[in-house]
């Protein structure tokens, strides 16, 4: 290698952008349909449980009775198996990945049944 | 004759961040004999497939390893589907051979890095990974996983790649390709990297075959052997011919997976002009019932699924041969009367995922 | 998707050895041995590939018994499937050529996969499709 090419490299490297992000001051922006975190929207299920039927790591338990979703995000493997199986749209996954979880927890919501009765899950079980 | 020593290399950390274990007998400077042994992460996968179901364990399979984690699963898929006889929608096998190409991308990749690392070459390692990110992050836009991919079920694929992401993943890896020429044009002709490798760790081809080496080990000792000429998925649709060279030392398995490189570039150029518009996915229902061994080639080798069903929706046997299980028994010969200071580069040059064996 | 043809046969577990012989003189390659654990016996599969083509021979190795002859001295690569099938089942062996005697797999537990698999059974499936509150 001639030293032309040698100082023309070294110069490069002096002038150019650096080559990494900075990364706590600059994040890079979650890229579309990427498999961040599942999203649960408690104003829609129905306690039916066929994401906790489908979930290969049983990370989603649902009390159909006590109308109670818990979801243990340490647990999940991020496979979307439960957005795939929910009917009433109730979850979904972010594209952003969430925060480090700091301590081991289950995330749990629980609704009370809807006052008319509409004949839905609590009584077939 | 001097005195011999018995040298512990690994399980932590030998020359690479996974747990084998070689028991290394010295005469001097020259090793003499190499004993392996592994089982430090076993973690017994294959009977989990008495707990979860069928569907259920194509994910389990993709975890099977952390850098082919794709050809895992479309291995588990195959050999599933090829026991309830489920036909895969065309466009469903371009999308797997797609993505199976391209993790073979960043597998060899990551593979060349850690071979630079292991030599000493920390530039080619870093300038290697930072061309492996922007494989990813196609991955990642395309599946939704970085490394784990989990886009293959059985009876199809479970995304599409719309058509603006895939003329943009085209224009993408035309780029990526050239930038690769800096790297393996150093990997190729630079006389430092060539000092290492070649004629290091020889393997002749009867005894690449007598010891059941698969994959770029059996390639570059002059074997044309690939699975992909089997004809799983759509191969055979594609023009493609086993990359071969024939000294069978580091450097020409160093020359086999650079030289695949390019051609996964071609085949994934060649899937997207052959892909037509239409399902992915098919509907699957009932239990398997049968038995099946799929072959599929991994970037490091031929692996096996042997699934046995009968007729619940629990795997009566599962098995995974991986391509690094196999290639062990040649590691052990190669790593006879060499230099101490070769065991790093001849570990590395059979592209261990210890992991993997440790199913 | 070609689905391959896969033929099985039968050998008697005293002859493998020899079945294995021929295969190594046929100029087959060694693909891989697998087990799985029955209730009074070994199920175990050697494939062999010549060519791309697979040809798999099935040999029921009783619990009890004469201990199953290696084929390690035709095929010298199946020391690892050998030490596999020793450490991980149990089954007992003989002739091997290297043999680890149960240090292959460094594990703490002393033959995992011994025994048989446990399938569930086609009855205990109806929690598999509850059809909720649709
Ligand atoms: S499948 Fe949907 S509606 Fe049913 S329990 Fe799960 S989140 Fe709720
Ligand atoms: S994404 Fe997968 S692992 Fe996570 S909760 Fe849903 S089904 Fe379970």
């Amino acid at each position: 290698m001639g030293l032309g090419k040698l100082s023309f490299t070294a110069l490069k490297g002096v002038f150019s952008k650096p080559a990494t992000r900075r990364y706590p001051f600059e994040a890079r922006p979650p890229i579309a349909k990427s498999r961040g975190r599942i999203h649960f929207d408690d104003g829609k299920c129905t306690y039916c449980s066929l994401c906790e039927l489908k979930c290969p790591p049983d990370a989603i338990k649902v009390d159909r009775q006590g109308r109670v979703f818990a979801i243990d995000h340490l647990l999940c493997i991020l496979c979307g198996a439960c957005v795939e199986a929910c009917q009433k749209g109730s979850l979904s996954m972010d594209a952003k990945h969430g925060e480090p979880w700091t301590e081991k927890q289950k995330l749990s919501w629980h609704t009370e049944a809807p006052p008319k009765p509409s004949g839905d899950a609590a009584p077939k079980a | 004759m001097g005195a011999r020593t018995i040298i512990p290399f690994g399980p932590q950390h030998p020359v690479l961040p996974e747990p084998i274990h070689l028991d290394l007998v010295l005469e001097d400077e020259k090793v003499v004999e190499a004993i392996p042994s592994i089982g430090f992460i076993h973690r017994g996968l294959e009977r989990l497939a008495e707990k979860k179901d069928i569907h259920e364990m194509a994910y389990v399979s993709e975890r099977i390893c952390g850098i082919c984690s794709f050809t895992h699963g479309m291995g588990y898929c195959t050999a599933i589907e090829a026991v309830m006889k489920i036909d895969v929608p065309e466009r469903g096998h371009y999308l797997r051979m797609i993505w199976s190409e391209m993790s073979r991308i960043h597998s060899h990749l990551l593979w060349a890095g850690l071979l630079a690392d292991g030599f000493g070459f920390e530039n080619l390692f870093m300038q290697s990974w930072r061309l492996r990110e922007r494989i990813l992050d196609l991955i990642e836009e395309t599946t939704g996983g970085r490394v784990i991919f989990g886009s293959c079920k059985i009876g199809g694929s479970r995304r599409d790649i719309a058509d603006d992401v895939m003329a943009r993943l085209l224009k993408e890896l035309a780029s990526l390709e050239k930038d690769c020429h800096a790297i393996t044009d150093t990997f190729m002709e630079d006389s430092t990297v060539a000092k290492r490798t070649r004629g290091v760790g020889v393997i002749a081809p009867d005894d690449a075959i007598a010891l059941g080496a698969v994959g770029p080990m059996l390639r570059a000792s002059g074997v044309a052997s690939d699975s992909r000429s089997l004809g799983y998925a759509l191969y055979p649709e594609l023009s493609f011919a086993p990359i071969v060279e024939k000294d069978g030392d580091c450097w020409a398995r160093t020359a086999v997976r650079v030289r695949e490189i390019y051609q996964s570039f071609d085949l994934i150029r060649q899937c997207a002009a052959k892909m037509k518009p239409g399902p992915v996915d098919v509907k699957v229902s009932g239990n398997p019932s049968g038995e099946y061994w799929a072959r599929l080639e991994q970037p490091r080798g031929e692996v096996i699924y042997y699934v046995k069903g009968n007729g619940t929706k629990n795997l009566e046997r599962y098995r995974v041969r991986t391509p690094t299980f196999a290639n062990v028994p040649p590691l052990v010969h190669m790593l006879k009367n060499i230099d101490l200071a070769d065991v790093p580069v001849i570990v590395l040059t059979i592209d261990p995922c210890i992991s993997c064996t440790e199913r | 998707m070609m689905i391959e043809n896969q033929p099985l046969e039968t050998v008697e577990p005293a002859k493998i050895a020899e079945y294995a012989a021929a295969k190594r003189a046929g100029g087959w390659r060694l693909v891989q041995i697998s087990c799985t654990s029955l209730a009074d016996a070994f199920e175990l599969t050697y494939s062999f590939d010549k060519d791309y083509a697979l040809q798999n021979a099935r040999v029921i190795q009783p619990r009890e018994g004469a201990p199953l002859p290696s084929i390690t001295a035709s095929y010298l690569a199946g020391f690892t499937y050998e030490n596999e099938l020793q450490d991980l089942f149990g089954v007992r062996l003989s002739g091997l050529a290297l043999d680890f005697k149960g240090q292959f797999y460094r594990l703490r537990a002393k033959t995992p996969m011994s025994e048989p698999h446990v399938t569930t059974k086609p009855a205990a499936k109806p929690a598999a499709n509850p059809t909720p509150g649709n």
